[in-house]
């Protein structure tokens, strides 16, 4: 089941394509960002962080905290300086368990 | 590798004014900025944003537009999804989604801006906590508002998030407020000059007004702020007035302040020093944004916090002196250009006293509780960093060796001034000599293989590795 989203979107014109976030479909506004988009279609965590592996979602929505961080085609990517665009598959970036990570 | 005359990194109103006047003064200019759009934070989406959007923003929003046209219909050569990595001597790395590229540039302006000052409370790391900046950027770019937002913090842009929300129609739940009457009380003492930047009193009080017509729920002099939930937050926990509360929310804003956004600045060498009215390291820069540091500029916030009109006006004169410099545009027609723009920056710094004041930083967050988080990307506590302090770290960089805190992606940007100032406090010493995390390129994340298509393989081995 969906999440529900805690956020209103006033604008609805733009055409919906289907991204997936984390094995889910979503249907996003193309050419809107990415991250807001997730975020007003109810998804919360955006990525486990290195160390404890706890849910982070995006924080700054200017490219600076680096929260947003997410997996596309492998690469990591702020979200929030992306585009949504049709058949994107995006991954959360996941808690780390080797290099400095290991250990703690 | 290509040459200009002046490259820019931020296409704020400090950005896009200062290559719009060295433009039109003959000046060959390269405008680099990381966003899809120009406009920086302030005018976020300011040529595409739809009517809707305009009229909930306000007037002070829309007139960013005019800043956008003057680039557009200059000969600047403006580069959008342009991330800065490195600057050493005159040479600036960026990658773009088309490539990687290392320009030379006889003069660098950085206009990078600002960043939303850290507020680490207990709670601030959960998803549905963001920054108040953060969520008027959803509104400017995508047209997307938070419901039965809490607001927590102080300051300006907190009123003005609060208000757009309403004129939005979705009313935030309450305001949670951390300055008090004794912060406004030492603000009345600026009154005097505070009068000079009436426009900006008249402003915030129509604000308040709105607010209030709204009925919206202001909580004045809040204390004990911790955000609550497991996987996301759930409540706001706060004491304000004697009582407790806990209030029900999906969503917090967090704001209580904006501080020089100093990356590049640190990472280009140049000096900083504490500014304890603002509360922020700022770099040592002259009236024309003229740095130590021969050919590198600073204008608009990254200099230190003066508000987007101030900013615009900083642009503008360094774009007059950096045209001079090269020899485009002679003394007497650069100050006869450039004195009244001084003159204007000066009745638009006049509310700063005031404001900084009146809207201190929650003091609760500046140096916050051992068990508050303060590196967000390492994961580190504010106790570790007092740890740390009790084996002798004097400074950000011993302490980032110890703890971590500072060494993650964000590197530093947000809780650099959290680790100095814990320090400071655990050490007894000052700001000044406790210091910042060092920076150091890449700037941002970039690959080893963008690193690599930088190197001209042609090129005598000493120049391609580098030098120190």
């Amino acid at each position: 089941m969906k999440p529900v989203s805690r956020f209103e979107e006033l604008e609805s014109g733009a055409p919906r394509v289907p991204v997936r976030f984390g094995g889910q479909e979503y249907q996003l506004a193309e050419g809107s960002n990415l991250a807001a988009a997730l975020m007003a279609a109810g998804v919360d965590a955006f990525r486990q962080t290195s160390h404890r592996g706890v849910g982070r979602a995006p924080f700054c929505m200017m490219g600076a905290c680096f929260d947003c961080l997410v997996l596309v085609n492998g690469e990591t990517r702020q979200a929030c300086l992306m585009e949504v665009e049709t058949g994107l598959d995006v991954q959360p970036a996941r808690r780390m368990r080797e290099g400095p990570y290991a250990s703690r | 590798m290509h040459r200009v005359n002046l490259a820019i990194i931020g296409a704020g109103p400090a950005g896009m004014a200062a290559a719009a006047e060295a433009a039109k003064a003959g000046v060959r200019v390269l405008l680099l900025d990381e966003q899809a759009t120009l406009g920086g934070q302030i005018f976020r989406n300011v040529e595409v944003g739809s009517e809707l959007r305009g009229a909930v923003l306000g007037r002070d929003y829309r007139r960013g537009a005019l800043l956008t046209d003057a680039v557009a219909k200059s000969d600047v050569d403006y580069v959008a999804k342009a991330r800065v990595w490195s600057i050493e001597e005159n040479h600036v790395a960026y990658s773009t989604p088309d490539g990687e590229y290392l320009v030379e540039a006889d003069h660098v302006l950085l206009a990078t801006g600002a960043l939303e000052r850290a507020m680490p409370v207990p709670g601030w790391t959960l998803p549905g906590v963001m920054t108040a900046g953060a969520a008027q950027i959803m509104l400017k770019q995508s047209g997307i508002v938070a419901r039965e937002a809490v607001l927590v913090g102080s300051g300006p842009l907190l009123y003005l998030v609060a208000v757009q929300l309403v004129r939005a129609g979705f009313p935030p739940k309450a305001l949670v407020e951390t300055q008090t009457r004794s912060d406004m009380r030492r603000a009345m003492t600026h009154w005097r000059a505070a009068m000079r930047g009436w426009r900006y009193l008249q402003k915030g009080a129509a604000t308040l007004n709105e607010l209030r017509n709204a009925g919206v729920p202001r909580y004045v002099k809040s204390r004990n702020i911790a955000l609550l939930g497991s996987r996301r937050v759930d409540a706001v926990h706060f004491s304000c007035g004697g009582a407790i509360h806990e209030m029900a929310t999906d969503t917090v804003l967090l704001h209580h302040g904006v501080v020089p956004d100093v990356q590049a600045a640190r990472m280009a060498g140049i000096e900083h020093h504490w500014n304890a009215q603002q509360n922020a390291f700022v770099p040592k820069v002259d009236p024309w944004g003229r740095t130590e540091c021969d050919g590198v500029w600073i204008a608009g916030d990254g200099a230190g916090i003066g508000g987007a009109m101030s900013a615009e006006l900083s642009g503008r004169i360094t774009g007059l002196a950096v045209a001079h410099e090269l020899g485009s545009l002679p003394r007497a027609e650069r100050d006869r250009r450039a004195n009244p723009l001084i003159g204007q920056r000066n009745v638009e710094l006049s509310i700063r006293p005031f404001i900084d004041r009146a809207f201190p930083p929650y003091h609760e967050a500046l140096a916050p509780e051992d068990e508050v988080t303060v590196c967000r990307c390492e994961e580190v506590k504010a106790g570790q960093i007092r740890e740390a302090a009790e084996q002798g770290c004097l400074g950000p960089n011993q302490a980032k060796a110890f703890t971590r805190a500072g060494m993650g992606r964000c590197q530093g940007r947000y809780c650099g001034l959290s680790v100095s100032r814990i320090l400071a406090d655990a050490n007894n010493r000052s700001m000044d000599d406790t210091g910042y995390v060092r920076v150091r390129p890449p700037l941002k994340p970039v690959t080893l293989g963008q690193v690599a298509a930088l190197h001209d393989p042609n090129a005598p081995l000493e120049q391609a590795g580098g030098h120190d």
